[in-house]
């Protein structure tokens, strides 16, 4: 068997304004086309907010951006990596261009995708000691740095299966931060969580937001992309149909889909942010408030 | 019990290659089913189609047939093995095709998201697989590849019919020189039936540990 790779470190991307680049981009599974010709860019420090109808092409569309799913045609360049897509490209230093692509672009599961046979620390140290060849000292280090802002020094031992679905995704969240990426992107980071417990998992994204973190976040969390967003990128049918910042989405929708779609989710019964401006201190009290990136636990 | 004294020694023989084909046998049969497991599911056909007709030539067959074909069969091309290396050979042939379905329902049971999150925090196929992949199939794969184990300790018997002194053929050779062949053929039985208790036990209490751990 292949001897494990080495870690390669990557090559020094040049520091352009922008940081993800995604240009006539098309993915069909069998014959549904799932994006149809789609573009976009994400600059340094920008949240961007994709909101949609259930399969609009949403999930597709963030995972072609780190490349779990291989755009048909198109191209895409993160942190000035740019890969062609099709299968004339394909080849080995694509493939390896690919991997440096996803040493900076984190991404964080629906459906968490923690490691269930490691530890919460376990699952956040195994990128930096396998990946980027940390030594387990000092990636233990960060680890717990990255646990304690996530409000979770207490449960560092512990296994995913003990900890509750908020923790478990702020596990996530910590361990994609443990790559120490230049993005992090996230798919519907609290939707396979009861309603009490979106506002851990939000807080923590919050808190990533103001620290300068470039973001693309696909939710129905309108509360969250009002206040964090700069840009809401709404899809639908394989396209963005509407492109503004969220007072001008929220407000004025100018598509009649997207305002269609508002309706339904600022009246779903579930909707978190109808419960949240009711009860916001009641929730806020009940979840550790992040500390600046240093802190731990009080 | 005369009987038993004069055989005990040729039994504790008999036993030790009995284990050492069993465990040799195993350990192969494991190496090789993994890399089996592994063709089968990669994404070059040629590596499955090879898998696929492993498996079920060596699945499909006598094992047997397998073991005279090595030992009886090979020497008319001028491949000469020795009894106890075609016995080896042969068990982790035939092992190598089973193990390799028990590792590979072990590795599909693996969630899809498994592979992807350790793909996104840029780990390489490699890296995916020992770290993530492997551990929680192995652990799926447990009870079957312990029955597989067990199967294959009884399996060893087999190895009597190509001159390999293991047990069974202890009992034969002790049976044909006193005459006591029911005597010695139950002092066998008993030996494997331990064998392969002790065997189960120790499954047993693995698969309790791996359950506790997460
Ligand atoms: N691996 C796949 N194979 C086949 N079809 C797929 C696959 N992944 C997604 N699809 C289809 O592509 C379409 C878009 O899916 P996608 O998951 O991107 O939508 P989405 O906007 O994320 O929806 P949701 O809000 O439900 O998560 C859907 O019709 C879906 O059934
Ligand atoms: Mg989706």
């Amino acid at each position: 068997m292949a001897a494990p790779e080495q870690e390669r470190v990557a090559s020094a991307a040049p520091r352009d304004d922008c940081q993800i680049r995604v240009e006539g981009v098309r993915k069909r599974f069998g014959k549904l086309e799932v994006l149809k010709d789609i573009s976009l860019t994400v600059r340094r420090g920008e949240v961007v907010v994709i909101m949609g109808p259930s399969g609009s092409g949403k999930t597709t569309l963030i995972r072609c951006m780190n490349f779990l799913e291989e755009p048909d045609e198109g191209r895409v360049s993160v942190c000035g990596l740019e890969v062609q897509c099709g299968n004339e490209h394909r080849g080995r230093n694509r493939a390896r261009r690919i991997r440096d692509i996803r040493l900076r672009a984190g991404m964080v599961f629906q459906q968490f995708n923690l490691f269930p046979h490691m530890t919460a620390l376990g699952n956040v140290i195994e990128g930096p000691m396998t990946v980027r060849g940390m030594s387990r000292s000092q990636a233990v280090t960060l680890g717990e740095r990255l646990l304690a802002r996530v409000g979770l020094s207490d449960k560092r031992d512990e296994y995913p299966s003990r900890l509750s679905g908020g923790q478990k995704q702020r596990v996530a969240i910590a361990r994609s931060l443990a790559m120490e990426p230049e993005v992090v992107l996230f798919d519907e980071p609290t939707s396979a969580l009861d309603p009490e417990l979106h506002e851990e998992v939000l807080q923590a994204m919050r808190e990533l937001a103001r620290e300068g973190m470039t973001m693309v976040v696909v939710t129905h969390e309108v509360r969250f992309a009002r206040e964090v967003a700069d840009r809401v990128l709404f899809m639908d049918g394989g396209v963005i149909l509407e492109e503004a910042p969220p007072r001008e989405f929220f407000s004025r929708p100018k598509h009649p889909r997207a305002r269609a779609f508002l309706r339904l989710v600022e009246h779903a019964p579930a909707e978190a942010s109808e419960g949240l401006t009711v009860v916001p201190s009641a929730v806020g009290a009940a979840v550790p408030l992040l500390p600046p990136s240093a802190g731990g636990l009080a | 019990m005369d009987l038993l004294n004069r055989a005990l020694p040729l039994l504790g023989e008999g036993l030790v290659v009995t284990l050492f084909l069993g465990l040799t046998a195993f350990g192969i049969g494991c190496v090789a089913g993994l890399a089996l497991a592994l063709m089968r599911l990669s994404s070059a056909r040629p590596l499955r189609t090879l898998a696929i007709a492993y498996v079920s030539v060596f699945r499909g067959t006598p094992m047997l047939v397998q073991i005279l074909l090595i030992y009886f069969g090979l020497p008319q091309f001028g491949i000469i093995i020795e009894p106890i290396p075609s016995a080896v050979l042969a068990l982790s042939l035939n092992a190598a095709g089973y193990l390799s379905e028990n590792f590979r329902a072990g590795i599909v049971a693996v969630e899809k998201g498994q592979r992807e999150a350790a793909n996104a925090i840029g780990m390489s196929y490699w890296q995916a697989l020992r770290r993530v992949i492997l551990p929680q199939a192995v652990r799926m794969a447990m009870p079957s590849v312990g029955n597989r184990f067990i199967a294959l300790m009884k399996d060893t018997s087999l190895a009597s019919v190509i001159t390999v002194v293991e047990l069974t053929r202890v009992a034969e050779r002790v049976g044909s020189a006193t005459f006591r062949y029911m005597e010695m053929f139950m002092i066998v039985a008993v030996v494997y039936w331990m064998v392969n208790t002790v065997l189960s036990l120790g499954q047993e209490s693995l698969e309790r540990r791996m359950a506790r751990a997460y």
